[in-house]
């Protein structure tokens, strides 16, 4: 099976600190993939070179390719619009938009040129359904998405993120700064989209990367150590840095 | 999904426009004191003051407005510093973060904001009061109240950006707030509470309407606090309100002088910022 | 000065005392006594604006209490020999010159701050934001020397016959006014005057707005102008409402630069090539007649104390403003 997302020989520079070294990797398609490593080690950096996000960050350096379906979106004539479109990003923290929680889903949508009022309305229900958050906030689709609890914003983040139907859904550490129970849904909700979508989830929590991963990807110190299948890699880790880390020895 | 693209390259045009709009504007004012004020400027309006028939064309200089101006400028910034620090010092202090703290910092901002003209009116309705007659004190006074708010404020978000680390391990010694803040804290703000005094001096030296009513205007140097005061605003204006075009020329000339004295002040607080600076703690 | 330097000259800065309760008591006597003064000049600080206020009120009395209000802010005949005074040619030339100010001004400011907040390359920021510093430290009487050096002869010969020719028919553009003098110069020359602040206050809050929202609408394939115009605007808005209303105070209060441009002819204007004449210029230019004439001087103090009160009203507002968006700021 072709992997969903080919990173080739990445680099990532900031200022003159180099974040990330030489990192060849693939994704498979659907499922969920797991980057783990010590805080530090370049996982979220490397999440966010998958939607061309780094860019956003001052004095930052990228060389490399990483193909998406097969073509690079690092490529010159790429529009980055369109790449963040089929690749979502959800963040750690919840930033609901300054708007209802109707018009948080709709975003996405409406800047992409779908207006028709009746369309958006079974698409913001289709995914607030797909993220969970349905049921406790049908009845005040109007009201202020600030007003959610953080949980709750987070699952609406999640129904935003779905909302421009992405092929594969980037998710920085979903669950930090979530109580339990509302991480262990977001969990439950990434367990049941990854049949259609390919996750990409970067954790610090091993217990998480146990639950959640398929396919594991193993950062130390800005390099990639090994990567593969979830259950070789925690049963019979090929680098002496990988089954330390698993073992809680290091990091 | 060229929409977009369109969006944004022109909505880029736009604001490099705007941008261009403003700065342009600023060039263009510079330019044209300099332009027009240059060729009439010369020694002896500097070093002079009027002789009788100036504003007629006959010779003389402004240096009654320039010595005037320093002098009303001066005096109300020195008026203005001794208000303003210990205000400054208070709110940071002793006052803190308390709800009488804010009052009073909305009381400076509102000040702040008062018309340079109404102080003019204030000021003049107050002289008129002590008995006093169209004179440098009351320019003092006036251009002291118009400073006051910006040096004030000026001053409190320097000594705000004073680390309480810093205060406290004074107070932990068992300094007292006032050696705390006469020992440590001002010592550390020096250089910013220099530049809050030298940006409310330069917009006391380039105001008209507050000594409008309140100074006077004379040819001659102030001899005393109770003469009349040139300043170089008002023979700005005085001389350009003239029929006469060499009259007029004189007044782009004494235009590019005030410039001239407001921009070197920028520069000097801009420049001394900056040297200051590596002797604070960080 | 290094922390250590700095506690040691604490220690070494105390005059040997004999031991005892002198020793405390000289320095908290000391640091009472400057609580105290401080506390007085800070109270004394806060109490001016109440003082200019009844000042002004006390020496505008005699024509408050002798005219109803409504008379004089709404009456057109301004003949102080006769005792006529009425507001109304001044308060509407106001009006307009700052409206006109306003409406050319904010624009072009708020583009600007967008853009020095969100697209300009620091290089960029760092090398325009001293000019625009700059622009703001310029005494009024020079823009005034501007407006009538080069405002006033183009609008005179450039814009007034091209304007007036085309949109004459128009009453907001009817051209009558042979000179440059008028209300479109005094705007033009205000609009310039408070660019800075308008681009300064609305940077800040702009720049407030949490990166991660940014980034959210980013990450959903947002184009930045898109994220500026949905989120960040929508987000900062209430401040720079509060920029808006700064900037409309600032223009209102302005004295010399507008008395210089704006023709001074105590008519209210029909077009924006009517000249002008505000209630800053009014008070400005008869304070020399005004103890001649009976009244004449309670009125011009009471033009004083209606632009106080109109400046305090708007700042107030811009107040109000500014904390409700710092209030949003918390809600995420």
């Amino acid at each position: 099976m072709k992997p969903q997302i080919h990173v080739q020989d990445l680099n990532v520079w900031y200022g003159q600190q180099q974040a990330l070294k030489n990192i060849t990797f693939d994704i498979p398609a659907r499922g969920i993939t797991a980057i783990i490593g010590p805080s530090g080690c370049g996982k979220t950096t490397l999440l966010r070179c998958l939607n061309r996000l780094i860019e956003e960050t001052e004095e930052v350096r990228v060389t490399g390719q990483v193909f998406v379906d097969g073509a690079d979106i690092y490529n010159r004539s790429t529009d980055v619009t369109e790449v963040r479109t089929r690749v979502g990003l959800l963040a750690p923290k919840p930033f609901p938009l300054p708007m209802s929680i109707y018009d948080n889903v709709a975003y996405g949508p409406r800047i992409h040129g779908r207006r028709k009022g009746e369309h958006i309305d079974q698409l913001v229900e289709r995914h607030l359904r797909a993220a969970d958050l349905w049921d406790e906030v049908n009845g005040r689709l109007r009201a202020p998405a600030s007003r959610l609890s953080t949980g709750q914003q987070q699952r609406l983040c999640l129904a935003r993120a779905l909302a421009v139907e992405p092929e594969v859904l980037l998710c920085d550490e979903p669950t930090s700064a979530l109580d339990p129970i509302s991480a262990q849904r977001i969990e439950a909700q990434l367990q049941a989209l990854k049949e259609e979508r390919t996750i990409v989830v970067v954790t610090h929590l091993l217990r998480q990367a146990r639950r959640l991963a398929d396919d594991l990807v193993f950062l130390w110190l800005g390099e990639l150590v090994e990567y593969g299948p979830a259950a070789k890699m925690f049963s019979a880790p090929k680098d002496e840095r990988t089954r330390a880390y698993l073992a809680g020895d290091i990091g | 999904m060229k929409r977009h693209q369109i969006e944004e390259r022109f909505f880029k045009a736009l604001m490099i426009a705007s941008m261009v709009v403003v700065l342009g504007s600023l060039a263009l004012i510079l330019g044209t004191i300099v332009w027009r004020g240059l060729s009439a400027l010369n020694l002896a309006m500097l070093t002079q003051t009027p002789k009788g028939g100036y504003y007629l064309g006959k010779e003389g200089g402004i240096l009654n407005a320039i010595v005037g101006s320093l002098y009303l400028a001066g005096g109300a910034t020195a008026l203005a510093l001794v208000a303003s620090l210990p205000i400054a010092v208070y709110l940071n202090s002793y006052a803190g973060r308390s709800r009488y703290a804010e009052l009073a910092r909305l009381a400076l901002d509102v000040l702040w904001g008062v018309p340079s003209i109404v102080y003019g009116a204030f000021g003049f309705i107050i002289m008129l009061w002590l008995g006093i007659r169209a004179s440098l004190l009351g320019g003092i006074i006036a251009l002291a109240l118009l400073e006051l708010p910006i040096m004030a404020r000026g001053m409190d978000e320097a000594i705000a950006m004073v680390p309480l680390a810093l205060k406290e391990a004074s107070y932990a010694l068992g300094a007292t707030r006032l050696e705390t803040a006469l020992k440590v804290v001002l010592r550390q703000t020096g250089p910013a509470l220099v530049t809050a005094t030298l940006l409310a001096f330069g917009r006391g030296i380039g105001d008209t309407a507050s000594v409008l009513f309140t100074a006077g205007f004379t040819d001659r140097l102030p001899d005393s606090l109770f003469d009349p005061a040139a300043s170089l605003p008002l023979a700005i204006f005085f001389q350009l309100n003239t029929p006469f075009p060499a009259v007029q020329e004189r007044a782009y000339a004494s235009a590019l002088v005030l410039m001239l004295i407001v921009l070197g002040l920028g520069l000097i607080s801009r420049q001394r910022s900056g040297r200051l600076a590596k002797h604070l703690i960080r | 000065m290094s922390i250590e330097e700095a506690l040691q000259s604490i220690l070494h800065g105390q005059r040997p005392e004999p031991r005892g309760v002198s020793l405390g008591l000289n320095r908290r006597v000391k640091d009472h006594l400057a609580r105290r003064s401080m506390a007085a000049l800070t109270l004394a600080m806060g109490l001016l604006v109440p003082l200019i206020a009844l000042v002004l009120l006390l020496r505008a009395w005699p024509i408050l209490a002798t005219r109803p209000l409504g008379d004089l802010l709404l009456a057109t005949a301004w003949q102080p020999l006769k005792g006529a005074f009425g507001f109304a040619p001044f308060i509407m030339s106001t009006l307009w010159v700052t409206s006109v100010g306003m409406i050319i001004a904010v624009p072009p400011s708020l583009l600007t701050a967008i853009y020095l907040a969100e697209y300009a390359p620091a290089r960029v920021h760092t090398l325009v934001k001293p000019f625009i510093e700059l622009l703001a430290s310029i005494p009024s009487v020079i823009f005034g020397v501007w407006g009538v050096l080069a405002i006033v002869p183009f609008l005179e010969r450039v814009v007034s016959p091209t304007l007036g020719h085309w949109l004459g028919f128009i009453p907001l553009f009817r051209a009558d006014n042979p000179t440059g003098y008028c209300v479109l110069a005094g705007g033009l020359v205000l609009a310039v005057m408070v660019f800075p602040i308008i681009i300064a206050v609305t940077e800040e809050v702009i720049r407030a707005v949490p990166q991660g929202l940014r980034e959210a609408s980013f990450a959903l394939g947002a184009t930045r102008w898109q994220t500026v115009k949905h989120v960040v605007m929508r987000r900062a808005m209430p401040g720079v409402a509060a920029a808006v209303v700064l900037g409309f105070s600032r223009a209102f209060g302005e004295t010399m630069a507008v008395l210089m441009v704006v023709g001074n002819v105590p008519k209210v204007p029909h077009s924006v090539f009517d000249p002008a004449y505000p209630l800053t210029a009014l008070i400005a230019n008869n304070y020399g007649e005004m103890m001649s004439i009976p009244l004449y001087d309670a009125a011009l103090m009471g033009a004083a104390l209606i632009l106080l009160l109109i400046v305090l009203i708007f700042n107030i507002l811009a107040r109000l403003l500014l904390l409700q968006w710092v209030r949003s700021k918390q809600e995420t």
